[in-house]
């Protein structure tokens, strides 16, 4: 490798900019911005989530061909693969249609974050400016082609000179592991938490009914299971009444009893075109509703 | 030899790199095809039955028409399904598969129309971390996938998807990590050139396994194919998914196979080194031209044998045996495989060590270890105050104070009845305790 990267001029590369380096610039780089607006406007937090992922990807690649390939890749694989791949997942998990709420929460947010992004883009301007004034590019030719490469020349660094602060970033990063851990984290075989199989069966015998409720007395004369068992003795065996249904409303269940009694809609071919807003079937139709409004 | 990879590499014509992104692209096509086939076919015979044996010759071709027929299938977006997630999953999935295969050294030097070349696409220094970003892209395929289909069952399986190839990508990168410390380097065509003196197969047993496991894990293949349990699932992410945007899953799902078994074979195995009976024919020959390619191909083959293998015989894991595994097997083995590795290669660096000195040390440590085991105090059963003795044959010992109930009155009047056989019924309670009283002596 080193003899074959030693033949390109070490040093003109300083300070001029080939037409591949160009042409993979003007691609990347309007790519980049494209993801970074796109995440800004996306209605989606997954679609915004995507844009951050595309501006990662076309850096990652801007740093490849800048000859940094393991800062590129690793960039690649730690940020788009390990830590956009957190966000996604807990996106996914709060669901697809949830929105963001309207409503500020902390006080004084607006103009605390309308601060830090004025002094962050005027820190982002003087470092531009001083990287465009006062640094002279050296490139990273010799770093690439002696003592064992880019890959070993980075190992060297983190571990000689930048020993301190790549320790105390582990140790940052183990603190956040562990913080969430401890958060997190319940001992589901301590005292008093969930039962295991073997406790509630113990228990089960221990107390004074090893075996099952009695079921609802669904006989010939009535298939509700509102009907209650009776005892030999033709007593009503408290136990078989389902306390969910003897608390529900009578109301909630009135569209059941139009169905049994058999007074309520009839099946209508009509209810596939979507075009009748069909009692029952109103789950469904509120959910195509809202998605047919989103688009 | 990276040197020499790199060099020959970079003088490749636009045609020849054209030529070899064509050719790689129809290897994986084909050995996606190959390996459905064979795959049914060796499953088929382990559960002794006859597999697909119609289109064809020995219906060899019945992948490629099931292919075909998927293409040709109508292509069903669910409602809820996010429009353009949904078209992008299968490609997402799909591309970093192709793309990961770039950086495998398909054999040595040969001569394509002339033309002296490497058979590899790209000799990168990080060759090997191509492969671990091109999987952890590859992850989006599913989750993407799971999420835009906008159903629970896809969703679940994303999920799982994701926490799965995570953790398992992680015992991967630290499999690979001891390999790169002997090979000094992250090219792929610099590890198989350091293999030259022995596979590290040999040389780091505990990394080649892990490593194996890790890509069975990676690639969601039973017995880790959680993400797609049929049983639990549907069919877990890809459960919406119709026509060639399945197909397209399909594909990934198997080209990310053989990525994995061609790495494999690439860090552990030698790449396209000839073994060891062969590679000492002619003065190393069957080393030179085309023949590696042959070694190589032969070497992924019996990796992907290896997956045909464990599902045609391990049951699928439970999901938290499965992270158990990951998390609390592999990943601290492997960090404490990569610690005793830097240690006796710091040693062996440093020069005042010879390797006889290390093996006599490393058997005193094992003897100590040996000898501290035995001073342990074998483990006791726990003793429950509560249990109730227990016979011979298992039955609890009735206590000696025990009052047998009368009879329930029903009962008598049953035993009452003046017919033929209803004394002996009457009396059965007395039967049944003097056969219990006889159980306990046994």
């Amino acid at each position: 490798m080193s003899a074959f990267l030693l033949a390109q001029q070490v040093t003109e590369v300083a300070d001029t900019v080939s037409t591949g380096e160009a042409v993979a610039f003007w691609v990347l780089a309007p790519l980049s911005l494209l993801g970074a607006l796109g995440m800004l406007f996306a209605r989606n937090a997954v679609h915004s989530a995507l844009f951050l992922v595309l501006t990662m990807l076309s850096l990652g690649v801007l740093y490849m061909v800048q000859q940094a390939p393991f800062l590129g890749f690793v960039q690649i694989i730690v940020y788009t693969g390990a830590i956009m791949m957190l966000f996604l997942f807990v996106l996914m998990l709060v669901g697809r249609d949830s929105s963001d709420s309207v409503v500020e929460v902390l006080r004084g947010q607006r103009l605390a974050a309308s601060l830090l992004g004025v002094g962050f883009a005027a820190l982002v301007a003087a470092s531009l400016a001083r990287a465009l004034n006062d640094v002279t590019p050296v490139g990273l030719v010799t770093p690439n082609t002696t003592d064992g490469g880019n890959v070993a020349n980075i190992g060297v660094a983190l571990f000689t000179d930048y020993l301190f602060p790549f320790e105390l970033t582990s140790a940052l990063l183990i603190t956040a592991a562990v913080g969430a851990m401890v958060l997190a984290f319940t001992d589901r075989h301590a005292r008093g938490t969930k039962k295991t199989q073997r406790e509630l069966v113990e228990e089960r015998f221990r107390g004074d009914r090893p075996g099952s409720l009695p079921g609802p007395g669904v006989f010939a004369t009535a298939n509700s299971v509102a009907t209650p068992a009776l005892l030999p003795d033709g007593s009503i065996a408290e136990e078989s009444l389902s306390a969910i249904v003897e608390t529900t409303a009578k109301e909630r269940l009135s569209g059941d009893v139009r169905d049994v009694a058999g007074t309520g809609e009839r099946p209508d071919a009509h209810a596939l075109t979507g075009a009748r807003a069909d009692a029952r079937a109103d789950t469904p139709a509120e959910g195509t509703a809202t998605k047919e409004g989103e688009e | 030899m990276n040197g020499n990879t790199a060099e020959l590499l970079a003088d490749d014509p636009i045609w020849l790199v054209l030529v070899k992104v064509v050719g790689i692209f129809a290897f994986l096509v084909v050995m996606t095809l190959f390996m459905i086939n064979w795959e049914r076919k060796v499953v088929a015979r382990m559960q002794q039955r006859p597999g697909p044996n119609r289109v064809g010759p020995n219906g060899w071709l019945q992948s490629l028409a099931d292919g075909l027929k998927l293409a040709f299938k109508e292509d069903i977006r669910p409602v809820l399904a996010d429009k353009w997630v949904y078209f992008l999953a299968p490609v997402i999935s799909c591309v970093p598969a192709f793309l990961a295969f770039s950086v495998i050294p398909l054999g040595g030097e040969v001569s394509i129309f002339g033309e002296r070349t490497a058979l590899q696409l790209v000799d990168l220094p990080v060759g090997v971390l191509v492969v671990l970003a091109c999987s952890s892209v590859g992850v989006y395929g599913i989750v993407l996938s799971g999420w835009a289909s906008g159903s629970p069952y896809p969703l679940l399986g994303a999920l799982r998807s994701a926490a799965q190839v995570i953790s398992y990508e992680i015992a991967m990168g630290l499999s690979i990590v001891a390999v790169v410390m002997y090979s000094h380097s992250m090219s792929t065509a610099d590890i198989v050139s350091a293999q030259s003196a022995g596979w590290f197969f040999w040389l780091l047993p505990p990394s080649f396994v892990i490593y194996v496991i890790a890509m069975v894990g990676e690639t969601n293949r039973a017995p880790f194919d959680l993400p797609e349990a049929e049983s639990e699932l549907v069919g877990g992410f890809h459960t919406e998914y119709s026509s060639l945007k399945f197909a397209l899953f399909f594909l990934a799902e198997y080209v990310n196979m053989v990525t994995v078994s061609a790495l494999a074979t690439t860090l552990f195995l030698g790449g396209p080194m000839a073994p060891w009976p062969l590679s000492a024919i002619g003065g190393g020959v069957l080393n030179t031209g085309w023949w590696p390619l042959l070694w190589f191909i032969a070497k992924t083959l019996f990796f992907l044998f290896l997956f045909i293998w464990l599902r045609g015989t391990l049951p699928r894991l439970r999901y938290d045996q499965f992270m158990r595994l990951g998390w609390k097997v592999l990943v601290p083995a492997s960090l404490v495989w990569i610690v005793m590795v830097a240690t006796v290669r710091a040693f062996k660096n440093s020069g005042d060590f010879e390797t006889s000195d290390f093996l006599i040390v490393l058997g005193i440590a094992l003897g100590v270890l040996v000898l501290l085991s035995l001073l342990l105090p074998d483990r006791r059963p726990e003793q429950d105050e509560n249990a109730v003795p227990v016979t011979g044959g298992g039955y609890p010992v009735p206590p000696l104070d025990l009052e047998v109930p009368k009879a329930p009155p029903r009962r008598k009047a049953v035993g009452a009845q003046p017919s033929g056989t209803s004394t002996s019924q009457g009396q059965q309670p007395v039967a049944v305790s003097s056969k219990e009283a006889s159980d306990g002596d046994v």
